[in-house]
């Protein structure tokens, strides 16, 4: 495919000299057959479910089934989140995400000091296998797919998990789900690490290693664009980080000794999706043919699933504004359609209220409700890769997959990845291209309906979901609860044995769900480990 | 005229850091001498930062939902060493509610997602000049 410039606008009146992309892609008056150029359909496209997966991964797409309708959800104590996960399941919810609060994402005890004013405030508390089982009550596990973003302390709160399942009589390779174990985007964007870079990466590949063997259904890794984006990042930033994070996984998996075929059926991605329509489309679809390309050429995957980037997407939460936040349905619904018509595999739409708190019960709903409607009302389902064929839509695909490699040729020169973030690389693109948008959104180029422009001054807010620290108090009453009931001896000796392992290149998987059946908390089994691996602080970029 | 100090600081738990780069970069860019913290620290690190670094104002920038407390200990904290002229501001995901409470409590403005970044240049501008 070949790009060639178009002549001067055919409108001798546009609104502004140029149109750019949210991200800042400068868009040519007219897209054609000239400005296409001859597309090879069989080795750019194919056939949704046909290589190189540009329309979709399954040839039938949402008319065999539709996506997974998957809220993350989560505050305050287990009970709370656990009642908020039956009521969106009653209201015909079809997965499950799980949001833990800060300090168990950062590996933390809710008693701990520095957990002071944080505990089940953007999410829910766990402390130990306790509260695990009161987040899943009633909830069989067997019977629905259940994804945990839980980045640093990930493989504790898998081992949490498969525990539960034992109780439950459910057999490890009977459960579905995604774990968000990508560590890299943590130093890239979100900034909830523990460890320093090598030993975070190790505990990455003892999870994936650890559920190719034993949990065949379950997705080991969500490599996750969100946050790049959330962070201020480019589209084609969001997608050359994060199929590059994806690469470098891919990598360490080899270095350990595994197949390619092995794990890479099970990794999966997760990206955002936010205002500009067609730009997310041919990112979504620039994301499948880019990491199908890149496991066959690359890695000389043989099996048709490890070529298959299979993704979640959030609506970005970061194009929500606190002014006028009715207005954010709209910009969710916009995002949703572009998310389905870009082919996810499974959705989760913001609530109007997340520029001001977390969800009320309403808005959550109204969230869900809006996938259903694009699913039911819409008609965007009756056929895959509704798009294709568009002469906008292939040429921005095919630039934004340019664009990517670029970035792709830059950091391999870096070494990797690892190297790459050590050099500060892409969190500076980040940063760069951050500043930029507030800047454009402050000389008004870009248009934020109701911040920038549009503004009124007398809108009421929504009720908003207020978190108080009863539910603070309760999960320390607990935590001490099961600190003075559990057997304290085989705890001691469960993480004795645990850093040990951890001093030599064991996978640490095994341990770790001995630990969390002795009822260790997250906190003490971070916090060996810490003594083992250290801790990471950023160095100023 | 003196060039003003500012402590962009990082409290708790939250690593969200893009709103507190882009705020430091704009000061910068308007004239002022930032310092930023960088992520995580204490109440107590950040007015030991604040006053070593003798600024003229500290912006706390909180996401995660736990500002109430978080501002509190800060406040608490300067009036303790006899600080409490340096003035503190702040920003994040903060209810309506909220505000007002901080604001009694002696925050002398909240910026919510959304603000320009020019607003807050102004109010620095006005509030340490007089």
């Amino acid at each position: 495919m070949k790009t060639k410039q178009p002549g001067q606008s055919p409108l001798r009146t546009d609104r502004k000299s140029e149109f750019k992309t949210v991200s800042g892609k400068v868009i040519q008056p007219l897209y054609s057959q000239e400005t296409l150029g001859q597309v090879d359909y069989a080795q750019e496209l194919g056939d949704p479910g046909q290589f190189p997966f540009t329309r979709g991964i399954y040839p039938s797409m949402y008319r065999g089934r539709l996506w997974t309708m998957r809220q993350f959800s989560g505050f305050g104590t287990p009970e709370e989140t656990n009642q908020r996960f039956k009521y969106l399941l009653t209201h015909g919810q079809t997965g499950l995400s799980v949001a833990f609060d800060l300090p168990t994402l950062m590996g933390l005890d809710s008693d701990d000091g520095l957990s002071t004013g944080e505990v089940g405030k953007c999410g829910v508390a766990v402390d130990s296998l306790e509260d695990m089982l009161i987040l899943f009550d009633g909830i069989r596990l067997d019977e629905v797919s259940v994804s945990m973003t839980i980045n640093a302390p990930a493989p504790v709160l898998l081992a949490m998990y498969i525990a539960v399942a034992e109780k439950q009589g459910v057999p490890a390779d009977q459960l579905r789900g995604t774990l968000q174990a990508d560590i890299l985007k943590e130093y890239i964007a979100q900034k909830e690490w523990i460890y320093p870079p090598e030993p975070s990466m190790r505990l990455v590949v003892d999870t994936i290693e650890y559920c190719s063997a034993n949990l065949p259904l379950y997705n080991s890794i969500s490599i996750s664009g969100y946050h790049i984006r959330e962070a201020g990042s480019t589209a084609v930033q969001e997608l050359a980080f994060t199929l590059r994070d994806g690469i470098e996984y891919a990598d360490w998996c080899l270095q350990r000794g595994m197949q390619v075929d092995e794990f890479a059926p099970r990794l999966s991605f997760f990206f955002n999706c936010h205002n500009d329509f067609f730009e997310e489309v041919a990112k979504f679809r620039a994301a499948r043919r880019l990491w199908a390309r890149t496991m066959k050429e690359r890695f000389g995957a043989r099996n048709e699933k490890s070529l298959m980037c299979r993704f979640h997407t959030q609506t970005a939460g970061c194009s929500l504004t606190a002014q006028q936040p009715y207005n954010n349905i709209i910009r969710t619904t916009i995002q949703a359609l572009a998310a389905v018509v870009g082919g996810t595999n499974s959705l989760h739409t913001n609530s109007l209220d997340e520029a001001l708190a977390l969800p009320t019960e309403q808005a959550a709903r109204i969230a869900l409700r809006t996938q259903q409607i694009i699913a039911h009302e819409s008609g965007v389902t009756n056929t895959p890769d509704p798009l294709g064929g568009s002469y906008f839509v292939e040429t921005l695909t095919e630039e934004t997959e340019q664009a990517a490699e670029e970035y792709f040729r830059i950091i391999d020169a870096m070494g990797g990845m690892v190297n790459a973030i050590e050099r500060g690389f892409p969190q500076t693109e980040i940063q760069e291209a951050s500043y930029q948008y507030q800047r454009a959104v402050e000389s008004k180029e870009q248009i934020v309906v109701g911040v920038n422009e549009f503004v009124s001054s007398d809108d009421q807010g929504p009720e908003i979901l207020q978190i108080g620290r009863q539910a603070e108090e309760a999960q320390i009453r607990r935590l001490r609860e099961v600190r003075s009931q559990r057997d304290s001896q085989a705890v001691e000796s469960n993480l004795d044995t645990l850093k040990r392992a951890a001093e030599t290149t064991a996978n640490l998987m095994p341990l770790l769900l001995d630990c969390v059946r002795s009822y260790a908390t997250i906190g003490e089994i971070c916090g060996t480990l810490k003594e083992v691996f250290g801790t990471y602080t950023e160095p100023e970029f | 005229m003196q060039i003003s100090r500012i402590l962009i600081a990082k409290p708790g738990l939250d690593g969200h850091d893009r709103g507190a780069k882009v705020v430091a970069r704009a000061l910068r860019d308007a004239g002022f001498e930032v310092i930023y913290s960088g992520l995580r620290q204490t109440p107590e690190q950040i007015v030991n930062a604040a006053i070593q670094e003798d600024v003229n104002a500290i912006g706390l920038s909180i996401l995660s939902g736990a500002h109430m407390p978080l501002f509190d200990r800060v406040l608490g904290l300067l009036r303790n060493q006899g600080a409490d002229d340096i003035l503190l501001f702040g920003g994040g995901i903060i209810p309506e509610a909220d505000i007002s409470e901080l604001k009694r409590m002696g925050v002398a403005e909240i910026f919510l997602p959304g603000s320009d970044t020019r607003e807050i240049v102004k109010f620095l501008q006005q509030r340490l000049s007089s």
